[in-house]
């Protein structure tokens, strides 16, 4: 490669970070602003200040903002404990055994990953009136299953075919118990793939916004994405902007930190149940 | 809550009779494969299956919430009202509007972010992966809040970072109009999702055998030559699949249409459609036709992408 087109791939490249992180970093630079200084019409706050933080945290929004935190937190994570749970079993069989179905599943999965939210949503407004489960975790985290139980069959069934399997028999012949062999072969192959889909499963759940907005109407359940878009239906505040802006970069920090630790992972979960050569 | 779908009466009811004359293995492995795949095929026909029949027939109802008393039998008539509706088509092309542009251009510029990632220095290679993938993991809410700030009128500094452009001022209102509003809607859309298209993309470009771009360079075809003639050809599938999910994932869009417009202006889309008739005017009857309308667009697009460019979704699913 010569000098100059090396010069221009970087450039690209820098192109391209900045394209990733512009509107990131605009609304870290918004929730630094103070009330008088989010009309300011510039880009970066002219005295950066905590307000905002503290308006979320211990402020008058925190009420708001830390119960939809917590129950963001607990269903996402049982959401994708529990569907990562079920999709390790058919993945497992998937991968591994021969049975008639194989492909009903996975088309199923591919067909209900595609499937528009909001015609799930309306009947289950209605149900979930009737049977009590309006406005509760387990009202959250059995739709959220739909989000996130196909890509996990769909992610794990791609990690688990590229196992080889043989190992287990091997170590089996070497002297190992069963259990050993599971235990000290199997698992520590299986568990990035497992990893891996949990993060995707994850951030799926936690992107939610019509299911959280639809079949919530307190702080019970209400996720933070639902609390966020109906912030500003609540005249509370004199101008939600500022709090809205800190209350979006606190959500988008564990994605972040997921991010930046787990990339090389989430890449080749998200590519490799997808395209496949 | 999978109590609620005890795993033996899934596997049971799925286990298909097994034929006559199979050794006890084969038959002892099916009902294994079942046994432990059962409990999430059943929870995803519980999910999805299930709401959707009971979409359907109530569909078929004249039924509000608010006069729950008063639920009478109307066959088809919903369907009617829909479709006979100005707002229906309207929700309807401003959805298909939205998908093609930004289904389009993220595609283009997908597309150049691959091609910018397979040939980054290797030291750049996963900063750019990170950076990439943050767009595609962020909240839509959060996306949607960020480019509406950065356009409104009070807290944006578009409209003074941009004055020098004819047509922009101060008080260039950006959410007063149809085509502005859909203009920001669109990019935040994009912004949001090229990076998943272009990350199919990278793992489809990455297949293209290189002796393939040598040979074709050695027998003096130019750069652009050897992309269409080479490197797209090869890399059809991997297209396909990609505009497949982001077809299907742009025609459901909702969120940034309620952040940022709430369907002001003509900007309504058929998922915003169905989510006021049921959820805020309570209108469960005409609401879950709007609802069966779209699931069975999202179908035919499916239907016609499988059949029409012939998507091998063997390949979607990661068989060989």
């Amino acid at each position: 490669m010569s000098r100059r087109t090396r010069t221009w791939w970087i450039v690209a490249g820098i192109a391209i970070i900045l394209y990733a992180l512009f509107p990131i970093a605009w609304i870290v630079s918004l929730s630094f602003k103070s009330p008088a200084d989010i009309a300011n019409g510039q880009f970066l706050p002219t005295v950066p200040t905590w307000e905002n933080y503290a308006l979320i945290i211990s402020g008058d929004a925190s009420e708001l903002f830390l119960p939809a935190l917590l129950n963001s937190f607990g269903i996402c994570l049982i959401a994708t404990a529990l569907s990562c749970l079920l999709a390790m079993f058919a993945a497992y069989a998937i991968a591994r055994l021969d049975f008639p179905g194989k492909r009903l599943i996975l088309s199923t999965a591919l067909a209900v990953a595609i499937f528009p939210v909001i015609s799930i949503v309306t009947p289950l407004f209605n149900l979930w009136r009737q049977i009590g489960l309006y406005d509760t975790w387990p009202g959250l985290i059995i739709p959220y299953l739909s989000l996130t139980l196909p890509i996990s069959i769909w992610t794990m069934s791609a990690f688990f075919r590229e196992i080889p399997w043989e190992m287990e028999q091997a170590a089996q012949v070497d002297g190992a118990t069963t259990w050993q062999a599971f235990r000290k072969v199997i698992v520590p192959l299986a568990a990035p793939g497992v990893f891996t889909t949990a993060i995707i499963a994850f951030f799926l759940a936690w992107n939610d916004f019509i299911y959280g907005i639809s079949l919530t109407s307190t702080g019970a359940a209400r996720p933070v994405p639902a609390a966020l878009g109906l912030f500003s239906g609540a005249s509370q505040f004199e101008d939600p902007t500022g709090a809205i802006a800190a209350a979006a970069v606190v959500v988008t920090i564990p994605v972040i930190v997921l991010v930046l630790f787990f990339q090389r992972r989430i890449v080749a979960g998200l590519t490799n149940g997808a395209v496949k050569g | 809550m999978t109590t609620t779908v005890p795993p033996s009466v899934g596997a049971a009811a799925d286990t298909p009779a097994t034929p006559p004359g199979l050794s006890d293995r084969v038959r002892a492995e099916r009902r294994l494969g079942w046994m432990l795949a059962g409990p999430a095929f059943a929870v995803m026909l519980l999910v999805t299956a299930y709401p959707i029949v009971q979409a359907v027939y109530d569909s078929l109802f004249s039924y509000r919430l608010t006069d729950p008393g008063n639920s009478s039998f109307v066959g088809l008539e919903n369907y009617w009202v829909v479709l006979t509706d100005a707002l229906w088509w309207q929700s309807f092309g401003v959805t298909a509007l939205i998908t093609v542009i930004t289904v389009a251009v993220e595609l283009v510029l997908g597309f150049a972010l691959a091609l910018v990632m397979l040939k980054a220095l290797k030291g750049l290679r996963p900063i750019l992966r990170a950076a990439i993938l943050l767009p595609y993991a962020i909240i839509t809410v959060v996306s949607a809040f960020a480019w509406q700030f950065a356009f409104d009128l009070t807290s944006g500094f578009v409209n003074s970072w941009f004055a020098w452009v004819p047509g922009i001022s101060a008080d260039t209102d950006w959410f007063g109009g149809f085509g502005s509003s859909l203009l920001v809607i669109c990019l935040a859309e994009i912004w949001k999702t090229t990076p998943f298209i272009s990350l199919l993309l990278l793992a489809g470009l990455a297949q293209v055998p290189d002796v393939l771009q040598e040979a074709a360079q050695v027998d003096g075809a130019t750069w652009w030559q050897r992309m269409w003639k080479v490197t797209i050809p090869n890399m059809k599938a991997a297209i396909m699949v990609a505009l497949l999910f982001r077809t299907l994932d742009a025609f459901r869009v909702f969120d940034s249409v309620f952040i940022m417009t709430a369907g002001a202006n003509g900007t309504e889309t058929v998922s915003f459609l169905a989510y006021r008739q049921t959820i805020a005017r309570l209108e469960i009857g005409l609401g879950s036709a709007v609802s069966v309308l779209l699931f069975l667009s999202v179908v035919l697009i499916a239907f016609g992408f499988i059949k029409g460019f012939k998507v091998d979704l063997s390949q979607a699913r990661g068989e060989k």
